[in-house]
C-alpha cells in the first residue's frame, strides 16, 4: 500500500514539472522512497510475530526432550510402541530369523539401499528402533505383517522388511531411525 | 461507490479482467479519485484509525484463537499459556486486550467529532445510524471478549450484564437461562460467548462496508458543515487523504504501543488475574472503562427495569439525533450556543464515566442521577429547542472561502478531545477493592524492573526463589511455572544444569506405569512446579486454614494492587512517570504488615492474624517470614525487609516472565514509530503543499 502511494504524487498537478525535468531522484522522491521503505520494514516486522506464533511453543519444545526406555521387559519377537515428540517409536526385539533375513539381503537391490548394520547400533543387532510413520503419507504401519517379516502399512499397502526398509509399495524411503543411544545394555535414550 | 468509474486500465490482462469484474474501477473511484473536502481536520482521520483498529483486532484475535481454549477449566490457564509459552504470545495478547481500549478511544473521538460538526444531519442520517449500530456491535463484542480470560471480572461482568435481560417482564428469567445455557454463567456460556466473539467482528466488517458505502454516496461532512460546491473545494482521496490518514494512524500507533509495551495492564483490572470463582464476587465490580458512563446511568435509577431501559435508551437515543437536533446548521463552529452545550455534554459524559467507576453509594448516586437526567435533557429538550432559538453565525459561501477566512485554531477541538479522552481513560482508576477503605496505602519501593528500561535483578530473583522454596511453597502453589523457566532469558539466570538439579529435588507424580499404578519420579525441566504438599484439595485447605485457600503465586503479583487515588493514578500511566508496581508494593507491605496485637477496638476472629495492609485486617496466613528465617549466601541481609522484597520481585517475574523482553521490544518499536511518524508527516506535508 505504501509502495503504491509513493508513486502517486507524480500524477497530482504541480508535481509533473519537477519530476520530469530532474533526471536524478529529487529530494521529494527520496522522501517518498524513504517513507515507503520504512513503512514496508514496519509491515514485515509486524508480520514476524504473527507468523512465528504458529511455530512450536516453549512448552511443546520442552516436552520434546529426550526420553529413556527400559528394554528389559521387551520379549524377543515383540514390538512395543512408545511416544517421543508425539511420534510413535517402534522398538522391536528381533528374532535370530529376522536379523538373518535383514542382513542377508543385498542392499543394492532395494529401493532405498541401506545395509542392516546402518539401521541398528553396533553390538545391539537384536534391537530395531524406528519412527513408526510410513514414509509415504504418514500412516502408522502394522508390525509383524506383510511379506517381509516386517511392517505393512494398511493405508496404501507399503511393505517394510525386518529392518524397516521399504520393499514394495508407494513409500519412497525406509522407515526413519530416530536419534538414540544405548545408556546401558537394557536402556536407550531417544532424542 | 460514487458514480460510473473513469478508470481505464492500460494492461491487457487488467482490461480483460475489468470488463468482467470491475473491482479496479470500484477501488479507483472509491479510494483514489473520490473527492474529499479539502478543509478536513485531523479529527476526520479517526475513521481510518478505526478501520485500522478493526483490522488489528481481527488479525490478533484470529491468532489468539489458535492458542486459546474456551473451557471453564482451561480458559484462564490457556491465556497464561499464551502469555508465557507461545512465541510472542505476550505481545499478541496485550495488543488484543489494549487494542479493544484503543478501538473505543478512537470510536468515542469519532462520535464526538460527529456530534460537534453535525455529521448526522441531512443527508447523512443513515450513515449516522449505521455508525450507532457499529458502536452497539462493538460494545457487545468487547463484552463477550472480556469474558473469555475467565478471570473474576470476566465471570462477574458476564453475570451482571446477562442479568440485564432478567429485567424484561414475564420472559426475562427464561431469556437469561437461555443466554447462559444453564442455571448460572458456566461452561456453556463461555463456549457460546467465544463463538459469538469470533462472529461479531465480521458482522462489524459488514456494517462498516455499508457505513463506508453510505459515506461515499453522500460525501464527507467537513468542519465548515457546508457541502462542496466545486472541484475547488475538494482534493482527491489519494494521495491527500490517504497520506494524512497514514500519518495519524502512525501517531495513534505510538499511543497504542505505549500502553502495550509499558503499561499493558493499566486499563485492566487486577481482579481479572484471579481465576473465576462462582462462589465469591469481588467487593468492587466495575466494567471496562468504555462502558462506565452507561453503567453509571444503569445504577442511578433505583428500578431494575427502568435502569436497564435507561441504559439502552441512552445509546439508542443517538439513532434519533438527526431529528432531535432541529438546527439546519451543521457545524458547531457557526452555532455559538450549541458549541457551549456540546462541551457541557462532553463533561457530563466524562462525569458519568467517573461516577460509573465509583461505588454506588452516597453522593456518587445523587451526582449520577443529576448527570443522567442532564444526558437525556440534552437530547430531548436542549437540542430541539436550540435549533429554534439559536441565531447561527453566517455561513461561508464555500469550503474554499472557509479555508481562507479560517483563523487558525483548527486543531483546538482535536487537542481538547484528545486531552479529554486521555484524562477520561485514566479516570476510572480501576478501583481495587483491596486496601480501598480503611487500610493504609502500601509504601512505594524501589524496583529494578520498574520504568521503561527496567530489568530484573538476577541475584534478587534467585534469593526470592529461595524464600519461595523454603517458606512459601509449603502452602502456596506455583502451578503455571515450569522448572525450565528458571533458566529462561530474562529470569533468575540459573543455568540449564542448575535448573535441572532444582527440578530433580522435587517429586513429581507421573503414570500410570505398565502396572497401571501412578508413581513418583524426580522432576524434569519440562515439568510444572508440583502443587503444595500440605493440602490435597481446596476443601482440605479450607479445613486447615480457617476457611481460606492459600492462593497460587504464579500471577499473584498482577492479581493484587491498591488504589493510588487522584491524581497519582493519572501520573502512573504517563511516559517517564509510569508506575505499575502496585502489586509487588502491596505484597511487601503485607508481608511486613503483621502486628502482634491488633489496635484497640479491633477484634480478630479465631484463626486470623492482624495485618495492617490486608483489606479486612484479619488474614489467615500467620506471619510467614521473620529475620533470619532463610539463609542467604550472597551477603544480602537476612532480614524480613529483604525477604519480602526478594520474594515479591520473584513473584513479579513469575507473573510476567517476559517483562524484560516486553520493555526491550517496546523501546525498539517506539523508536521505529517515531521515525515512521516523522517521515509520514513530511510526506503528507509535501503532498498537501499545493493545496494550502
Amino acid at each position: 500500500m505504501l509502495g503504491s502511494t509513493t508513486g502517486l504524487p507524480a500524477r497530482g498537478k504541480g508535481f509533473a514539472v519537477t519530476t520530469t525535468t530532474a533526471a536524478e531522484p529529487t529530494r521529494r522522491d527520496f522522501l517518498y522512497i524513504a517513507t515507503g521503505t520504512v513503512g514496508a520494514v514496519g509491515a514485515a516486522a509486524v508480520a514476524w510475530p504473527l507468523i512465528n506464533q504458529m511455530n512450536p511453543d516453549a512448552s511443546t519444545i520442552a516436552a520434546g526432550a529426550p526420553i529413556e526406555v527400559d528394554l528389559g521387559p521387551v520379549a524377543e519377537g515383540q514390538v512395543i510402541k512408545v511416544f517421543w515428540r508425539s511420534k510413535p517409536i517402534f522398538i522391536g526385539h528381533r528374532t535370530k530369523k529376522e536379523i538373518d533375513e535383514a542382513q542377508k539381503v543385498d542392499p543394492k537391490t532395494l529401493p532405498d539401499p541401506q545395509p542392516d548394520s546402518a539401521r541398528v547400533k553396533q553390538g545391539h543387532d537384536q534391537w530395531l528402533v524406528l519412527i513408526g510413520i510410513c514414509t509415504h503419507l504418514g500412516c502408522i504401519p502394522l508390525a509383524h505383517q506383510g511379506d517381509y517379516d516386517g511392517f505393512f502399512c494398511p493405508c496404501h499397502g507399503s511393505q517394510y522388511d525386518s529392518s524397516g526398509r521399504i520393499r514394495r509399495g508407494p513409500a519412497p524411503a525406509n522407515l526413519a531411525v530416530p536419534p538414540y543411544e544405548f545408556v546401558s545394555d537394557t536402556k536407550i535414550r531417544i532424542g | 461507490m460514487s458514480g460510473p468509474s473513469t478508470y481505464q486500465p492500460q494492461n491487457a490482462f487488467l482490461k480483460w479482467f475489468e470488463a468482467r469484474l470491475p473491482i479496479g474501477g470500484l477501488i479507483h473511484s472509491s479510494f483514489v479519485v473520490y473527492p474529499t473536502p479539502k478543509n478536513l481536520n485531523y479529527l476526520w482521520a479517526f475513521g481510518a484509525i478505526l478501520a485500522f483498529m478493526l483490522g488489528a483486532q481481527i488479525v490478533t484475535g484470529i491468532v489468539l484463537t489458535m492458542h486459546y481454549t474456551p473451557h471453564v477449566d482451561m480458559a484462564f490457564n490457556s491465556i497464561e499459556h499464551i502469555m508465557r509459552d507461545v512465541n510472542y504470545g505476550w505481545l499478541l495478547r496485550y495488543l488484543h486486550s489494549n487494542g479493544a481500549s484503543m478501538f473505543f478511544v478512537a470510536v468515542y473521538i469519532h462520535m464526538f467529532r460527529g456530534l460537534y460538526y453535525g455529521s448526522y444531519k441531512e443527508p447523512r442520517e443513515v450513515l449516522w445510524i449505521l455508525g450507532v449500530i457499529i458502536y452497539l456491535l462493538m460494545m457487545a463484542t468487547g463484552f463477550l471478549g472480556y469474558t473469555l480470560p475467565w478471570g473474576q471480572m470476566s465471570f462477574w461482568g458476564a453475570t451482571v450484564i446477562t442479568n440485564f435481560f432478567s429485567a424484561i417482564p414475564l420472559v426475562g428469567e427464561s431469556i437469561v437461562t437461555w443466554l447462559w445455557g444453564g442455571y448460572a454463567v458456566g461452561n456453556p456460556t463461555l463456549q457460546r460467548f467465544f463463538s459469538l466473539h469470533y462472529l461479531l467482528p465480521f458482522v462489524i466488517v459488514g456494517v462498516v462496508v455499508l457505513h463506508v458505502w453510505a459515506l461515499h454516496v453522500v460525501g464527507q461532512n467537513n468542519p465548515a458543515g457546508i457541502e462542496p460546491k466545486s472541484s475547488q473545494d475538494t482534493v482527491p482521496f489519494s494521495p491527500h487523504a490517504t497520506l494524512k490518514d497514514f500519518f495519524v494512524v502512525a501517531l495513534f500507533c505510538l499511543f497504542f504501543a505505549w500502553f502495550v509495551f509499558y503499561v499493558p495492564n493499566y486499563l485492566g483490572h487486577a481482579d481479572n488475574y484471579i481465576q473465576a470463582n462462582p462462589g465469591v464476587t469481588p467487593t468492587h465490580i466495575v466494567p471496562e472503562w468504555y462502558y462506565l458512563p452507561f453503567y453509571a446511568i444503569l445504577r442511578s435509577i433505583p428500578n431494575k427495569l427502568a435502569g436497564v431501559v435507561a441504559m439502552f435508551g441512552s445509546i439508542l437515543i443517538l439513532c434519533f439525533l438527526p431529528w432531535l437536533d432541529t438546527s439546519r446548521v451543521k457545524s458547531a463552529t457557526y452555532r455559538p450556543l450549541y458549541k457551549q452545550f456540546f462541551w457541557v455534554f462532553v463533561l457530563v459524559c466524562l462525569g458519568l464515566g467517573y461516577l460509573g467507576s465509583r461505588p454506588a453509594e452516597g453522593g456518587y448516586v445523587i451526582a449520577a442521577r443529576i448527570l443522567t437526567a442532564y444526558y437525556f435533557i440534552h437530547f430531548l429538550i436542549i437540542l430541539p429547542l436550540l435549533g429554534l432559538i439559536e441565531t447561527p453565525r453566517p455561513l461561508p459561501n464555500s469550503i474554499s472561502e472557509s479555508v481562507r477566512q479560517k483563523s487558525g485554531p483548527i486543531s483546538a477541538v482535536a487537542i481538547a478531545l484528545i486531552i479529554g479522552a486521555t484524562a477520561y481513560l485514566a479516570m476510572p482508576s480501576f478501583a481495587y477493592a483491596q486496601g480501598e477503605h480503611d487500610a493504609p496505602k502500601p509504601p512505594r519501593n524501589k524496583w529494578s524492573f520498574a520504568g521503561g528500561f527496567g530489568h530484573f535483578d538476577q541475584g534478587q530473583l534467585q534469593r526470592g526463589f529461595k524464600v519461595y522454596k523454603e517458606v512459601c511453597q509449603n502452602c502456596h502453589g506455583l502451578s503455571l511455572l515450569s522448572f525450565r523457566n528458571l533458566a529462561d532469558p530474562g529470569g533468575p539466570g540459573f543455568s540449564s544444569a542448575q535448573a535441572t538439579a532444582i527440578a530433580a529435588e522435587y517429586k513429581v507424580q507421573d503414570g500410570p506405569n505398565d502396572q497401571g499404578e501412578m508413581f513418583e519420579r524426580e522432576g524434569r525441566l519440562a515439568d510444572r512446579f508440583p502443587p503444595p504438599t500440605t493440602w490435597k484439595n481446596e476443601a482440605q485447605a479450607r479445613q486447615l486454614y480457617s476457611g481460606t485457600v492459600p492462593p497460587d503465586m504464579s500471577v499473584l503479583a498482577k492479581a493484587r494492587g491498591y488504589e493510588r487515588g487522584f491524581p497519582l493514578f493519572l501520573v502512573d500511566a504517563l511516559p517517564f512517570f509510569a508506575y505499575q508496581e502496585h502489586g509487588v508494593d502491596y505484597i511487601v507491605a503485607l508481608l511486613k504488615g503483621y502486628k502482634d496485637k491488633p489496635p484497640e477496638g479491633v477484634t480478630i476472629p479465631q484463626g486470623g492474624n492482624y495485618n495492617e495492609f490486608f483489606p479486612s485486617h484479619s488474614i489467615a496466613m500467620p506471619p510467614p517470614l521473620t529475620d533470619g528465617r532463610v539463609e542467604y549466601t550472597d551477603g544480602s541481609p537476612a532480614t524480613l525487609d529483604q525477604y519480602a522484597k526478594d520474594v515479591a520481585a520473584f513473584m513479579m517475574w513469575a507473573a510476567e516472565p517476559h517483562l524484560e523482553a516486553r520493555k526491550r521490544v517496546g523501546f525498539q518499536v517506539m523508536i521505529f514509530l517515531l521515525i515512521l511518524t516523522g517521515l509520514m508527516y513530511f510526506t503528507k506535508r509535501k503532498v498537501w503543499a499545493d493545496v494550502h
